[in-house]
């Protein structure tokens, strides 16, 4: 989404006079085309859908341990993810799209997750909040499972357990991701353009492939071959 | 708690009724423990029960590896009238663990003894629904026996960190 600067007063004012115009029916032939020209936004269907998607997500009402008192928090007065439009939780998998895995499966719990997660109905998304459901946590014994094991998991959440903020973030984050701007600026924040590893063996053979080429045609730009 | 002589006093009362019942005593930091043979434990409880411990407050498996027999089983018995607690202890040899149930004696042990089977894979002869109550039931093994594998995910440390190639790939 791009956001335009909304205007400075005045013309606030002209385009509210304008708009009155249009009402009265003042505005007609060329004029009215550029009007409407002006106002109207196309978009694609998908992102339309998407937006309105990513704007409305219904969490499942579903606390597994004591990460689900944080997304209570983050539910309640507040940290208030209602700000976002995320606040209606649904008591009934049928009617959500975000599962929120706060807190640690157990062995014997993770056939009933999963159940919940095959009853919601598509478009759906999981959040593995913290760090038993991403990674066991401090738990590495027979009974507990990460979620990545038995259901595809959208976004992990860090923390043991993660501050409300946390998982706000989280949410953000998925909604970024169903508005199709996966970006995010991340990559240019820990400066990691061009920092990909090379192989020096493999350096070395496309080095000797550009020599090659540079004899047979001659040196020139061999950068497509 | 009775004194180590109170436990001699009622050991000898025990041992009077049936000589086979009682293997031994143990007193050590004021608590009472009776080792008693496993094949007399519902009738010693009963006798126990009988004599004023009437709650069970706690039935519990351990695993005693590397001990033999490894297997045990506890039972934490209260005399709520002079509040006066007794251990009694039995062991089991790994080989089908068999020990008869209490739960005709101690209504409470019914799920304890099930979770005991769970854990520690003890059968209790004569218990009226004996399966899994923690693992899921068509789960294998028992998880807290000393020799079950400690499972999971292998954690990546910086000491471990040539020991498991290829685990950030």
């Amino acid at each position: 989404m791009i956001r335009r600067p909304a205007g400075d007063a005045e013309d606030f004012r002209v385009r509210q006079l304008r708009a009155r115009d249009l009402l009265r029916g003042d505005i007609d032939g060329a004029d009215l085309d550029r009007y409407v020209e002006e106002r109207v936004l196309t978009t694609t269907l998908d992102r339309a859908v998407n937006w309105a998607r990513g704007n409305a997500i219904f969490p499942a009402t579903f606390g597994l341990a004591c990460c689900a008192i944080e997304m209570m928090t983050t539910v309640a007065a507040r940290n208030d993810i209602a700000r976002f439009g995320f606040e209606a939780f649904r008591a009934s998998p049928r009617q959500a799209d975000l599962l929120i895995i706060s807190g640690r499966v157990s062995i014997k719990m993770a056939p009933i997750v999963r159940r919940i997660y095959d009853q919601m109905l598509e478009p759906k998304w999981a959040i593995a909040m913290g760090a038993c459901s991403s990674s066991m946590g401090v738990f590495n014994n027979y009974a507990i499972v990460p979620a990545d094991k038995f259901m595809p998991v959208d976004v992990h959440v860090p923390g043991c357990p993660p501050r409300p903020e946390a998982l706000m973030h989280g949410v953000l984050r998925l909604r970024a991701m169903i508005l199709g701007d996966p970006g995010m600026g991340w990559r240019e924040r820990y400066d990691a353009r061009g920092t990909a590893e090379v192989d020096p063996a493999a350096a070395a053979q496309e080095a000797a492939v550009v020599a090659e080429a540079e004899n047979v045609f001659g040196p020139g730009d061999t950068a497509g071959a | 708690m009775p004194d180590a002589t109170g436990l001699e006093l009622l050991a000898q009362d025990l041992r009077d009724a049936d000589p086979e019942a009682v293997l031994d005593t143990l007193y050590f930091r004021e608590r009472a423990t009776v080792l008693v043979n496993p094949a007399r434990v519902r009738d010693t409880l009963t006798r126990l029960r009988d004599r004023g411990y009437r709650f069970l407050a706690s039935l519990h498996g351990v695993d005693y590896y590397p001990e033999e027999p490894r297997l045990g089983v506890i039972y934490e018995l209260l005399d709520m009238q002079r509040v006066d607690r007794l251990s009694v202890k039995l062991r089991l040899d790994t080989t089908a663990p068999e020990v008869d149930s209490v739960v005709e004696v101690f209504p409470t042990a019914d799920f304890q003894e099930r979770e005991v089977y769970d854990m520690f894979g003890v059968t209790f002869r004569g218990h009226p629904d004996l399966r899994r109550i923690l693992m899921p039931e068509d789960y294998e093994g028992h998880p807290q026996r000393r020799d079950f594998p400690l499972g999971g995910e292998p954690v990546l440390f910086t000491f471990n960190e040539d020991a498991t190639p290829g685990y950030t790939q």
